[in-house]
């Protein structure tokens, strides 16, 4: 330990330091910055011994992988933040499979002149976030740019876990009769972010739903094990969750707009910026697919979990040899929800 | 939601729906323009075609702002932010609409140039203040709505003193607009278009008045009934159309009542005609050059006159061979007449500017499934997609 403290003349000025070259050189201020820095967020076994790779102990199953790039702008939004995504994000893509997700492994792309105080801040996040879903940042690798050739931060993680090999959940296995139920309200996180938004900020109490979903997956197969599909609704939003699953199991989809949860504020800031809460991303929902005949337990399952306490049946699975999905609007009529195209742009009048 | 879920009440709806089909059951068919792409938008989406008779046909007006501007103008907005070097503002919509060549402001800002997007002529003016040192155009369009806040961006300037802030106008006029529609040849002479009445715009008559519609009533014999955005407003205002025609009437009613007035917003006229002037000409997309159908700045102004500043002149571009977005502005096809409609033209490669904007009587169509209704443009977009 020792040995260690001595190779830095000083340690990291968390406060007031700022990322430079140095500290993506592979050198020794590489080291410094993961050993005061990352080691300490991330404390673990593995971590510790500084290998270039974790050598991890796997439980019987199946093995399940995910990875996503996190670039999201604002860094800090209201309920969260890069950090915090960056682990949720990369969990709740492996736990979709009705995986338990073990270890993570985070890359780092920092752009020169980035304060090591909001490093510190985002990398804590990411701590705290992987130890409350009892998922291990493993290996990880920092890489610095030079300025303006980054966005601050971006972060890569990917993420390993085991699924039982009976469970067979997948996008393509929707069938005509299913039932299609959401674990909550749709959109906060997608509005959260825009109230922040350079040129567009609005007050608003919505916070971000960001939250790891792998909890409310186990106790939804433990109750149903034979769910079809489930999906986490992120970029995109509910509307392009359904109809990529409709497009991979060739079947249509048909919701009613009434059954669909959505916060009054998501509903209001929607309204007046000319978007489709049906389109805003979210970090902490997920779509899930079962017969008929096991909604009501999966349903009855999912409100006993806090993340799915305002959980809904929203519609059901139709055969259509388009693959449309078409949704009964509140006011009585009928309407198509088309795939996302381009951004959601406002409405100008 | 308060004062918004009251006008989407569903049981409500289907009592106006039975009171239309009652009305609407003398034998004939009614023609009604709605002609905001507000009023399109919220028909396609609320599904209100499901509501109505078949003798009521609704027919698309060119009430969208991103619509109507000619390809030419795309043009000119690309080149100010291309070759002019200037940070461009503008409203989202327009980022997508193809110009010449395939271009777009979206596909110019990855090239490099600056455009930004705003809500408001206000956040453009905060851009020119956060870049004292670049030149700032705000690309304005839109109809008498947008056309006040510009008025009072470019007052604020002024009181301001800011040098590096200037308006490219592109703003348009409602009445212009509809007496060229009244006047086409299509509606006059060879009656392709039948319009029996017209859903008049909800937030531009919140500036306007109802008054300036009365000329329409009374010279052209069409009724008019101004009506909201919400999908009970519009409803409410079909059952007042066809009650009139069935009586014989032609007048201006007023169903938007909670936010329009017979004169308007006194205010927001004032702020208009203190910067503005009508321009002689403007070039339409779909109804061609309208005179008197736009605004300039005034000449007292002119130092925040990006035309005048920079010096460009709108070139004249035809539209896409094969794009009907003119003929479907003037309510003469529909868009599944287009054969681009849903195959070569779709929302994440719009050929046209219909398919743009959500307010775009293509972009409704494709995007809330009207064109179902079309079983030929469902086997094209699943022959296209295979």
């Amino acid at each position: 330990m020792n040995a260690r403290v001595r190779r830095h003349a000083r340690p990291l000025d968390l406060r007031r330091g700022l990322i430079d070259m140095n500290h993506g050189s592979g050198g020794r201020a590489t080291t410094q910055l993961v050993e005061e820095l990352f080691l300490k967020a991330f404390d673990n076994e593995w971590l510790r011994a500084m290998d270039d790779q974790a050598r991890c102990e796997l439980p019987p199953g199946r093995l399940v992988v995910a990875t996503d790039a996190h670039v999201v702008s604002p860094l800090f939004f209201p309920g969260g933040d890069i950090g915090s995504l960056s682990v949720h994000g990369t969990i709740n893509d492996v736990a979709m499979s009705g995986a338990r997700p073990l270890y993570l492994t985070a890359g780092f792309i920092i752009e020169e002149g980035f304060a090591l105080a909001d490093l510190k801040r985002i990398v804590d996040s990411m701590g705290r976030a992987a130890r409350e879903a009892q998922v291990a940042v493993v290996a990880g690798d920092t890489k610095v740019v030079e300025r303006n050739k980054g966005d601050g931060v971006f972060i890569t993680t990917t993420g390993v876990g085991v699924v039982d090999p009976a469970l067979a959940i997948h996008a393509h296995k929707a069938q005509v009769g299913d039932r299609i139920v959401v674990s909550g309200s749709i959109g906060d996180h997608g509005v959260a972010i825009m109230s922040e938004r350079e040129h567009l900020s609005f007050d608003t109490r919505i916070l971000s739903d960001t939250a790891a979903l792998h909890g409310l997956v186990a106790h939804m197969v433990r109750a149903v094990p034979d769910i079809h599909c489930l999906r986490d609704p992120t970029r995109g939003g509910l509307a392009t969750a359904l109809n990529e699953i409709a497009d991979r199991s060739g079947v249509g989809m048909r919701i009613e707009e009434s059954a669909i949860p959505v916060r009054p504020g998501v509903r209001a800031a929607c309204e007046f910026l000319g978007l489709d809460p049906l389109y805003i991303a979210n970090e902490g929902k997920l779509l899930a697919i079962c017969p008929a005949d096991k909604a009501a337990a999966l349903l009855a399952a999912m409100r006993m979990h806090s993340l799915g306490a305002e959980a809904a049946i929203i519609g059901e699975v139709v055969s259509d040899p388009f693959h449309f999905v078409e949704m009964e609007t509140a006011f009585g009529g009928t309407r198509m929800i088309d795939w996302l195209s381009g951004d959601p742009l406002p409405r100008i009048c | 939601m308060k004062f918004i879920d009251e006008f989407r009440d569903g049981r409500v709806a289907e009592r106006v729906a039975r009171a239309i089909q009652a009305e609407a059951s003398s034998g004939r068919s009614y023609h009604i323009m709605e002609f905001c792409g507000g009023h399109t938008h919220a028909i396609a989406r609320y599904g209100l075609p499901d509501l109505l008779p078949d003798a009521i046909r609704l027919v698309h007006g060119p009430g969208c702002p991103v619509c109507v501007l000619p390809v030419g103008r795309i043009d000119t907005a690309i080149a100010l932010a291309r070759d002019f070097g200037v940070i461009l503002c503008t409203y989202a919509d327009l980022m997508r609409v193809p110009g010449s060549n395939r271009q777009s402001l979206l596909a110019a800002k990855a090239q490099g140039a600056d455009v930004v997007m705003v809500y408001s002529a206000r956040d453009a003016l905060a851009v020119a203040k956060a870049h004292p040192h670049r030149e700032v155009v705000f690309f304005a369009i839109g109809f008498e709505t947008t056309t006040p806040p510009t008025a009072a961006a470019i007052l604020e300037a002024q009181r301001e003193g800011l040098t590096n802030f200037s308006v490219a106008c592109n703003h348009v006029l409602t009445p212009s607009a509809i007496q060229s529609l009244l006047d086409s040849p299509e509606v006059r002479a060879v009656g392709s278009v039948r319009i029996d009445g017209f859903i008049g715009p909800s937030h531009v008559s919140t500036i306007i008045g109802s008054r300036p519609y009365e000329f329409f009533a009374e010279e052209y014999e069409k009724p008019v009934v101004i009506a909201g955005f919400e999908p009970l407003d519009v409803l409410q205002a079909i059952w007042m159309l066809v009650r009139q025609i069935n009586e014989g009437r032609c007048t201006v009613e007023n169903q938007f009542a909670r936010a329009v007035t017979r004169e308007g917003n006194r205010k927001a006229q004032g702020l208009v005609q203190e910067v503005f002037e009508l321009a002689r000409i403007f070039e339409w997309r779909g109804l061609g050059d309208v005179p008197y159908s736009a605004l300039r700045i005034q000449g007292r102004y002119g130092r925040f006159d990006a035309e005048r500043r920079f010096g460009y002149a709108c070139k004249r571009v035809p539209d896409h061979k094969g794009c009907e977005c003119g003929a479907i502005l003037r309510g003469v096809k529909q868009p599944q007449d287009c054969r681009l409609f849903g195959s070569a033209c779709v929302p994440d490669n719009p050929m046209g500017s219909c398919m743009v904007s959500s307010e775009g009587a293509c972009a409704a169509h494709y995007t809330y499934g009207r064109y179902r209704r079309g079983v030929a443009i469902a086997q094209r977009q699943a022959a296209g997609a295979s």
